[in-house]
């Protein structure tokens, strides 16, 4: 075999390697809607069912007892609406401060580093051990089930989330503007309140919305902590219905009626989480300069 | 009206690095002084000692004593408070990107904690007039941001945004160094007009600059002030070799 | 000689220049003073200590009541298994009994459930992700590389209650109709699809968890794919490489330990991920060889019986799963963060 032969490309290896090249780029598509047909399947579904199955007493009404038919999710709607403003009132302002330590204070120290990483670490820990610490929390001391137990374990779940994005979003404001407030003999809390927070304004309150629609969702941390219940809300105290415990729990049930009201319940909670994102990102994008960012 | 600043065995570091070495001079007030030397040389490290600036900088270190006026800046008063009384121009221009050009103005009143609308009125038109940037920006005031605005009106805007609180000096850091050549000679006019009301102290690697704008000009040289006289004693008769050869272009 | 050097250098106009009258400067004209008020008024204003200082401590407080949290959690969790941990001590970890009428209880057949679930789950997870994380950042035309990868971002915005009406519904009746049968079929010999198939079980939860975690693992791999430097691209192309070497070459190894960090987050969220896999899993405390089979996770059985335990040693049992759990999925997090970490931090110092 001489140098000339090795050096003159190869027909056969020129093909097989174009061949591979194809086959790869073919199973990458295949694989891409292989993952997109359940998710479309999904939400289809949820319309397609959940629709036929909502009607204005679901929006009106509390759940009637088993036999009886129609009926509604009013009061989980309330419910979960309650939990998640508790949940956000404590867990937005306490996430977006200790994201201005991490960014404006911590950055370059140890004890900054430990917190951020910690925030990680919390971000992971599963919904459910959550649910048994607000439980062991709260719930042991108060000796029942309460809205404000649940509100408080949702809360404990934004606080990592929003901290960090807070954290991302400040590191991208510019030292230069800060600068230019320092210039002026603006204090640094109020630097950090009417330059930073504002500048990053935008970024923040998606972080925050990503976090509500995040815990909006989530059920296992309601177990031990709202309950439900199939009355309409009275106080913080009580046992509360929540609409993704009462989707679950008619999702188990045996009854065609209540699984008629968990897809029109499912409907609502997607709905309501994607509307009250798309809200917040709608309003907070008007009412600009123009020539801003 | 301006105040003049005395400097005395002013010393500064970076971590380790020692930037300003045994800095005595005397800069007087309502006219501006010029700060050549070449990059690195300390020039903007000392003018950001003038207002405490340099201290915003967590590894940052100051010894010596600065009076602005008859205020010894760093044992008599905090930090804010001196920087209310000295105004500070950046090299890049560095307008709030979400305030309008009325709130870019008055941010440094408004965020002080200042809210009276009438006053704040006059004291944003009279600066902008001031900064030669009112023409251009009068009808949309409120509508448009900072940001929007040329590179060179940004600058005035920040002028205009400094000289809203009254400054008694003024501090530029290269204010021209990011500017197309247009910019830089309204920048020049304005500092020429301005000078008689202010003190103001120019950074600039612009030797030409600083003989345009500047009675007295100090030459900066490894952390060293090297030589400070009226400018054309500088331009024609340097008394330093060091700084003969800098501005003949022997070096830096 | 110093002073015709000096002329000579010298530049003409520098001086011409210094006397130059500045040019008129339209509607510069300036009348009067500043305010007096202002002076006055920023004068009189403070040093702004006390508002720092109050505002730093409020920041500190909140930024450690993270830290806060999670030490509370542990203690929580500690003190509420208390019973369970004198009662059984190691052993809890390895006994399959769980009896709550004899108050004896041992957590292997939920390991045993959540491991197998996870393990599967990966396995259909990982090379899903893959190809999709490949397709978006490589292969996929520019204008449509957003709207796929919002599409895949938004199967991480569905709730997992939903996953599970879903799985119910309709993923059951396809595992006990179609896919299972098929299994059998071509695949009974190996033991793992024998007994009868309900639709739930092992499997099906298995399935769903996959779909659930598919988004986490292609996002991180999108994320360090992203971080290999275009230059060592184009250098493996440049030699004649096709697209598929380019990336088997460039991107695949310099993101390898990346993509493994991701894996390892999802297999975090695959372990504590609760509700869906209670809906489908059959909840039965059983080591059962066939994927048919019903089982139960350390999740599930919390969630399942939770409300239900009577007695404290039950509860107690119960809350000591959910320690193990929290233990376990911080541990798998920490090395998660730590080598997404590790190949983003190289990316940036090579970016500087």
């Amino acid at each position: 075999m001489s140098t000339n032969s090795q050096l003159r490309p190869n027909r056969a290896n020129v093909l097989r390697r174009s061949a591979s090249n194809h086959l790869v780029t073919a199973i990458s598509v295949l694989g891409t809607l292989l993952v997109l047909v359940p998710l479309i399947a999904i939400l289809v579904y949820l319309v397609y069912k959940g629709a036929s199955s909502l009607n204005v007493a679901f929006f009106t009404h509390t759940p009637k007892p088993v036999g009886e038919s129609g009926g509604g999710m009013a009061n989980s709607i309330v419910g979960s609406s309650i939990i998640l403003l508790l949940a956000s009132l404590i867990g937005i302002p306490v996430g977006i401060l200790g994201g201005v330590y991490l960014a404006e204070y911590g950055a370059g120290k140890t004890l900054g580093a430990g917190i951020r990483f910690v925030a990680d670490v919390l971000n992971g820990v599963p919904s459910i051990v959550m649910g048994i610490a607000g439980y062991a929390l709260i719930v042991v001391h108060q000796r029942h089930f309460s809205a404000l137990a649940a509100g408080v374990t949702l809360a404990i779940m934004m606080v990592p989330t929003v901290t960090r994005t807070t954290e991302e979003m400040l590191m991208t404001v510019p030292h230069a503007i800060r600068e230019a407030a320092y210039g002026l003999g603006v204090p640094r809390w109020r630097m950090i309140l009417s330059i930073s927070l504002r500048t990053a304004a935008p970024g923040i309150i998606t972080g925050c919305m990503l976090a509500f629609a995040r815990v909006a969702g989530e059920t296992a941390p309601l177990l031990f902590t709202a309950f439900g219940s199939s009355f309409w809300p009275h106080n913080l105290n009580e046992p509360m219905a929540a609409l993704p415990l009462q989707i679950f729990v008619y999702a188990m049930s045996p009854y065609d009626e209540w699984h008629r009201l968990a897809w029109a319940g499912s409907l609502v909670l997607i709905t309501l989480i994607m509307v009250s994102v798309g809200l917040v990102r709608y309003v907070t994008s008007r009412g600009r300069l123009k020539g801003g960012h | 009206m301006g105040v003049g600043i005395e400097v005395k065995n002013l010393n500064a570091w970076y971590g380790q690095t020692h930037t300003l070495r045994d800095i005595n001079l005397t800069i007087p007030a309502n006219s501006a002084t010029a700060l050549i030397g070449p990059s690195g040389c300390g020039k903007s490290t000392f003018v950001r000692c003038l207002n405490r600036m340099h201290e915003t900088n967590p590894s940052a270190r100051v010894e010596g004593m600065v009076k602005v006026g008859d205020i010894d800046i760093y044992n008599d008063a905090a930090p804010v408070e001196i920087r209310r009384r000295v105004g500070m121009v950046f090299q890049r221009p560095n307008p709030f990107p979400t305030m309008s050009i009325y709130d870019n103005v008055a941010s440094g009143l408004k965020l002080n904690g200042f809210h009276n609308r009438k006053v704040l009125d006059e004291v944003v038109e009279r600066s902008l007039k001031q900064a030669a940037l009112w023409n251009e920006v009068k009808d949309d005031l409120k509508k448009k941001s900072g940001a929007s605005l040329s590179g060179g009106q940004q600058q005035r805007l920040c002028i205009a945004r400094a000289l809203a609180v009254d400054p008694e000096v003024l501090l530029m850091d290269e204010p021209a160094s990011a500017l197309d050549p247009a910019s830089t000679s309204k920048i020049e006019d304005l500092i020429f007009e301005l000078k008689d009301e202010y003190s103001i102290v120019i950074v600039t690697h612009n030797m030409q600059q600083a003989a345009r704008v500047a009675e007295n000009t100090g030459f900066f040289l490894n952390g060293q002030l090297v030589e400070f006289a009226p400018t054309s004693t500088i331009f024609t008769k340097p008394h330093d070799k060091r700084t003969e050869d800098y501005i003949t272009g022997r070096f830096g | 000689m110093a002073d015709t050097r000096i002329k000579d250098a010298e530049p003409p106009a520098l001086l011409k220049l210094q006397v130059n009258e500045p040019h008129a400067v339209a509607g510069h004209a300036v009348e009067g003073k500043a305010p007096a008020a202002i002076r006055e008024f920023l004068n009189k204003r403070g040093s702004g200590a006390a508002g720092d200082g109050a505002f730093g401590a409020l920041v500190l407080a909140c930024a450690l009541s993270i830290l806060g949290i999670v030490v509370l959690i542990l203690f929580v969790l500690i003190q509420q298994s208390k019973l369970s941990l004198h009662a059984f001590g190691l052993k809890f970890f390895i006994t399959s009994a769980w009896d709550p009428v004899m108050g004896d209880f041992g957590a292997l057949p939920f390991i045993y459930g959540t491991l197998v679930t996870s393990f599967l789950a990966l396995c259909i997870a990982v090379p899903l992700a893959l190809c999709v994380a490949i397709f978006i950042m490589e292969i996929c035309p520019k204008p449509l590389r957003g709207p796929v990868a919002f599409l895949t971002e938004l199967l991480a915005a569905i709730p997992s209650v939903v996953y599970g009406l879903w799985a119910v519904f309709v993923l059951v009746p396809i595992m006990r109709d179609h896919l299972g049968p098929f299994l059998v079929k071509f695949f009974g010999w190996t033991g793992l699809f024998s007994g009868t198939n309900f639709g739930e079980g092992l499997l099906t939860a298995s399935i769903i968890l996959s779909i659930m975690i598919l988004p986490v693992i292609s996002s991180i791999t999108r994320e360090v794919m992203g971080a290999v430097p275009v230059s060592q691209k184009e250098g493996v192309l440049a030699l004649g490489a096709t697209r598929w070497e380019m990336i088997r070459i460039a991107v695949l190894r310099n993101a390898r330990v990346g993509i493994v960090g991701g894996v390892i987050l999802g297999l975090g969220r695959a372990l504590g991920e609760t509700m869906a896999v209670t809906m489908v899993i059959g909840n039965h405390p059983d080591i059962a060889k066939s994927l048919f089979a019903p089982g139960y996770t350390l999740a599930s059985v919390i969630a399942n019986e939770f409300t239900e335990a009577t007695g404290d040693l039950y509860l107690s049992a119960l809350i000591e799963i959910g320690l193990a759990l929290f233990l376990v999925t911080v541990v798998v997090n920490t090395i998660a963060r730590l080598l997404v970490w590790f190949v983003t931090r190289n990316s940036a110092r090579e970016a500087r």
